[in-house]
């Protein structure tokens, strides 16, 4: 049942966010290089780490996947990997936007931390083409949580070889020098990152509970008008939801 | 390049906070389309289980 804990989770981002949001603009003062700029990564950086997370996380559901063989986490696999591509997506946009604002380019094609977060981006846009590219559902699982392993694998490498890169334009966040914040700063941006991380959890459990919903609904229906009622799902990307074969009467 | 001043800064800014609010706004949509496929199909079910009810 994903859908348990739910409203205290729900209640809880939204106040955890919120009051990040109000820490952003009432409290944190801005900064003295960037100026009133620098509120942006409050947002941008929290969603770019939640959506890594998102993916790394994808990877050891997958493992747990093909370590079980229970199609289970095949469906969690596919929904954390998903909600961190709606997250790389915001990150994008509001790098871009901060980029524009400090830089005066939308994009900068030689900087690694940019390129790489990109690169990883369109690696895990091609995981709902793969899985949509394989009919056979057992195929479609097993090939999708070796991807979503290889690439999660991927992601803490690439992570690593942008910090040990030279020439960084691109601000250093969580570093040796990047990292001395003042307090208000470092307050402010933890409170951000656990209220993304948060946000995060809840729409992974959303998720996770209408896709349960449907395949019980799936199974009502069975049940009450044989397998003919049932329509056939078809081709997707999404995993085939758990439908066990009807018992013999 | 220095730091924009806020009257110009601040349209950044609520630009990158108002495509955070645009992307949850989506998804609360795509959830509510999905919820009502649901309801209407709880619905649909609840019927036919009356109606196999009302027959035995």
């Amino acid at each position: 049942m994903y859908g348990k804990g739910m409203r205290p989770l729900a209640i809880g981002t939204f106040f955890v966010l919120t009051g990040a949001f109000a820490l952003v603009f009432f409290w944190v003062p801005a900064d003295a290089d960037q100026g009133f700029i620098q509120k942006i990564f409050y947002l941008h950086v929290p969603m770019a780490i939640v959506a890594l997370g998102g993916f790394i996380a994808g990877g050891v559901m997958a493992i747990c996947h093909l370590r079980t063989g229970n199609s289970k986490w095949d469906l969690r696999s596919y929904v954390s990997i998903h909600m961190a591509l709606v997250l790389a997506v915001g990150a994008l946009i509001t790098g871009s936007i901060w980029a524009r604002a400090a830089w005066g380019h939308w994009w900068v094609w030689d900087e690694p931390t940019l390129v790489s977060f990109l690169i990883v981006f369109l690696l895990y846009a091609t995981y709902q083409p793969l899985r949509f590219a394989i009919e056979d559902p057992e195929k479609q699982a097993r090939y999708a949580s070796v991807f979503a392993i290889t690439a999660g694998a991927f992601v803490p490498l690439n992570f690593l070889a942008v910090r040990m890169a030279e020439s960084l334009a691109h601000p250093r966040v969580l570093g040796a020098t990047g990292g001395a914040m003042p307090s208000e700063m470092r307050i402010t941006f933890y409170v951000s990152l656990i209220g993304m991380a948060l946000l995060f959890i809840t729409l992974w459990k959303y998720e996770m509970a209408s896709k349960h919903t449907t395949a019980q609904l799936r199974i009502l229906r069975r049940r009450l008008l044989g397998d003919d009622g049932v329509a056939p799902t078809g081709r997707s990307a999404a995993p085939s939801t758990v439908l066990p074969a009807r018992p013999k009467p | 390049m220095p730091a924009l001043p806020l009257d110009e800064a601040g349209k950044y800014v609520a630009a990158a906070y108002l495509v955070f609010l645009a992307l949850i706004l989506i998804y609360v949509a795509i959830m509510a389309v999905k919820l009502g496929r649901i309801e209407k199909e709880l619905v649909e079910l609840n019927e036919l289980a009356d109606r196999a009810e009302e027959s035995k």
